[in-house]
């Protein structure tokens, strides 16, 4: 066969674009400026399929689809826009809002927080399930960096950067369900972690306030993330 | 080992069991063991060692029999000189260290009536035993008795008479569903395995049996260990795999020991191992222990398990047919399934399909619990009805109470209302009542039973087993457990029914993994059945069945 027929055709929201076969529905999405929503996901990392925010219809399949992963095929029509897909994404997300403390009137990533742009652009206005208010820990022990568990969403981004990027492996996930939270190393406090490198990269990939540098106040906090296309470019370049 | 070798096994097993005339049998599986049938058994030993009889009395270990509400059990038979057993046996219950005395006397006289099990009721005359067909008659810690009862000669037939294809086509045509709960077509699956390209192929057998009340897969793998351990060497031989694993919870710690011994006594006489049977045919099998998750049932996030990563399950495709354990083509089965397989391939696919229903083929093994007279484990044939399973098998509700519902599948079924008791029980039958098959735990509830207390048991569950990977049913498990607990307080408005019901919709078709999509399952079938207990709660403030506490009750009126 020839390389060309690796190349598909889809159909996305009425447009005819194409991908090569190994690319997801969200990568063809973002190349052509089609917006889905989505928390886990970050460009560079393995795609982990947790959030579900990025769930898409696709026609003559019965099951809604994670666009991150779902790899595209010849003659696919996707919807990544729908009633039911936003009513479906608004109570994600509202279940987040009610999981840990959001209080974005306090939160360093005020106005810069993924989470809250996607409320924003769902338009939700209020929460109707009642909240959580769990009492979290808020660790500070590292000279330079913060994470405060009550705006941790678990997407597990810092876990894959530190991983499959830094290659420290410092960051992983405790305890299940609703208990599940984020650590470093074996539950030891950051600061005393000896695999850490402290080289910023979960907090500048984390997608709310959860990480954030040291003397940062509200809405001060600005996450910078064009290194990782760069590194992951670079790298794959090198192979 | 040659198929001669192991007739011989059979043949000189034969001879010696043949020397013994009379047979006492001791139930050694996890339910009657928890009721001392270890020292029943040394008693037993004992009192024959007294009486010298050793040369012709064999007091041996034995699997389930079934009956375990009634443990411990042993069964007994003679065999006159020569000739097949003088009648039946007789099984006796709840037989006491004390006991063994009077048993033994029973063999040449008359049998200890005070202790008889009845044999001839529908719990034991409606069985039809395939999967349990050595239960409760091979020593599960002896690859000989094993090979007496024809063990090992699927696997040879396989290697030296069939080709991988040929096997493969017997486990199609039998119609054979995957016994874990989803009832995946098993010649499918195979099939896909063996055509999937990779450097090495894997077999897994799924014995994560975590489904509260459910107890099958654990009483096959101690009474039979060896039946499993062939149906994965015969399925490995037909996808083309050379490794295996066996999943075990740590939970069930004689199974896992049974496994242990099966797998060493395989491998010495070399049914595991490289070369089998003098073919070119290689496996080698592995225990892996559980650590406690539940979700670790789930094939994807069963295999990071035993990648040793943390157990959660991640989205497919790619399904683990096509990458799996080290990103390698592997075949996961459930227990139940393999331990199918051995007798399809020694009579035939077109013999196990004729058991059965047109879409449901073969038998399935229930471990019947609740509020029945017998519980314990049963083997049917599929189709058989829940009015039959409930009330000939189990024998009815005890203390004269009413019948209101049966639960299957675990956290992922549903219940089941007195309409659907005449419902086959099937795959299809119990989809389209709003429950699963699941891997077969069937609990059977009277009015004394809360139905809303019951769904809030299982949220509980399911909250608490929730990988928390993604969000739907990490949160979303949490908020429904919480009304639910509110409605059992009597504190609940219609509001909250409404969100609850938000939330099933949510769960079903949001979540990750099965766990999550299937969790709203018994709050589903039990808002649809039983919406007249919901509204008790909701707006009179009381419990039907007078389960919930309501301290608010009076408060709210």
């Amino acid at each position: 066969m020839k390389p060309s027929s690796n190349v598909k055709t889809l159909n996305i929201d009425g447009r005819d674009l194409s991908g090569r076969q190994e690319e997801t529905i969200l990568d063809v999405a973002r190349q052509n400026g089609i917006f889905i929503p989505r928390l886990c996901e970050m460009d560079g990392l393995t795609d982990v399929g947790a959030c579900r925010l990025c769930l898409v219809e696709i026609k003559g399949q019965n099951k809604l689809l994670p666009a991150c992963v779902t790899t595209v095929e010849e003659g696919m029509e996707v919807t990544t826009d729908s009633p039911r897909l936003q009513n479906y994404r608004r109570m994600i997300l509202e279940l987040l809002f009610t999981e840990r403390n959001h209080v974005c009137a306090v939160c360093v990533s005020n106005g810069h927080c993924e989470m809250q742009m996607l409320a924003q652009r769902l338009g939700i206005t209020h929460v109707h399930f009642p909240y959580r208010y769990p009492k979290e820990e808020v660790d500070a022990s590292h000279d330079r960096f913060v994470i405060d568990h009550n705006r941790c969403i678990l997407c597990t981004r810092c876990v894959r950067v530190c991983d499959e990027i830094e290659g420290a492996h410092t960051w992983d996930i405790m305890g299940r369900g609703i208990d599940a939270k984020v650590i470093t190393d074996l539950n030891q406090p950051w600061g005393s972690s000896d695999s850490c490198t402290s080289c910023g990269k979960c907090v500048h990939v984390c997608p709310t306030g959860a990480l954030f540098e040291k003397g940062r106040s509200v809405a001060e906090m600005l996450k910078r993330r064009q290194f990782l296309p760069y590194l992951t470019l670079m790298r794959k370049e090198n192979e | 080992m040659t198929p001669e070798e192991l007739d011989e096994i059979a043949e000189s097993e034969r001879a010696a069991q043949s020397q013994f005339t009379e047979h006492v049998n001791v139930c050694v599986a996890a339910g009657c063991l928890s009721c001392q049938s270890q020292s029943v058994k040394d008693a037993l030993d004992q009192e024959v060692s007294r009486r010298g009889t050793k040369g012709h009395c064999q007091v041996k270990g034995v699997g389930c029999m079934g009956l375990c509400a009634e443990g411990p059990l042993v069964s007994t038979s003679v065999v006159s000189t020569g000739l097949a057993s003088t009648g039946a046996g007789v099984l006796y219950q709840r037989v006491q260290a004390s006991d063994g005395e009077a048993i033994l006397d029973g063999l040449s006289g008359e049998p200890v009536s005070r202790l008889i099990c009845p044999t001839d009721i529908p719990f034991f005359q409606r069985q039809k035993k395939i999967v349990l067909e050595n239960s409760g008659v091979v020593d599960p810690e002896r690859i000989e008795d094993y090979i007496a009862a024809e063990g090992y000669a699927a696997l040879i037939k396989a290697l030296t008479e069939m080709t991988p294809r040929e096997v493969i086509d017997q486990v199609t045509k039998s119609g054979l569903r995957g016994r874990g709960g989803a009832g995946y077509p098993t010649g499918l699956k195979w099939s896909t395995v063996s055509k999937s390209v990779g450097t090495k192929k894997y077999v897994i057998c799924n014995a994560d049996e975590g489904d509260p009340g459910a107890f099958m897969d654990r009483s096959v793998l101690e009474s039979d260990p060896h039946r499993v351990l062939e149906g994965m060497l015969i399925a490995a031989y037909a996808v083309g795999a050379s490794e295996g694993y066996i999943y075990a919870r740590a939970e069930y710690p004689l199974a896992v020991k049974r496994l242990r011994i099966a797998i060493r006594q395989a491998e010495r006489i070399g049914l595991l191992g490289t070369d089998i049977c003098g073919t070119r045919f290689s496996f080698r099998v592995d225990v892996r222990l559980g650590a406690g998750a539940f979700v670790c049932g789930e094939e994807t996030a069963l295999i990071a398990s035993v990648e040793g990563k943390r157990g959660t399950p991640r989205p497919r495709p790619p399904y683990p047919a096509m990458e799996g354990l080290f990103g390698e083509p592997t075949l996961i089965n459930n227990v139940e399934t393999f331990a199918n397989i051995a007798p399809i391939i020694r009579k035939g696919g077109e013999w196990y399909a004729q058991i059965g229903t047109e879409k449901s083929k073969g038998t399935k093994v229930f471990a019947l619990a609740g509020r029945v007279q017998n519980t314990g484990l049963v083997e049917v044939p599929m189709g058989i009805s829940l009015r039959e399973m409930v009330f000939e098998i189990g024998g009815g509700i005890p203390e004269g109470r009413k019948f209101k519902a049966v639960q299957t599948g675990g956290p992922s079924g549903g219940c089941l209302p007195s309409d659907c008791l005449d419902m086959p029980v099937d795959y299809e039958s119990l989809a389209k009542a709003g429950s699963i098959m699941g891997s077969g735990g069937m609990i059977v509830m009277d009015e004394s039973s809360c139905m809303v207390d019951v769904a809030k048991y299982f949220m509980d569950f399911c909250m608490t087993e929730s990988c928390g990977k993604c969000i739907p049913c990490r949160v979303g498990t949490y908020q429904m457990h919480r009304i639910l607990t509110a409605i059992g307080n009597m504190s609940a408005t219609q509001q909250d029914i409404k969100m609850l019901e938000e939330l099933c919709d949510l769960l079903k078709h949001t979540s990750l993994c099965g766990l999550g999509q299937s969790a709203p399952n018994p709050v589903v079938s039990t808002l649809r059945s039983f919406a007249e207990e919901y509204r008790a709660h909701v707006e009179e403030h009381r419990c039907p069945a007078g389960v919930c506490s309501g301290q608010l009750a009076g408060e709210t009126v």
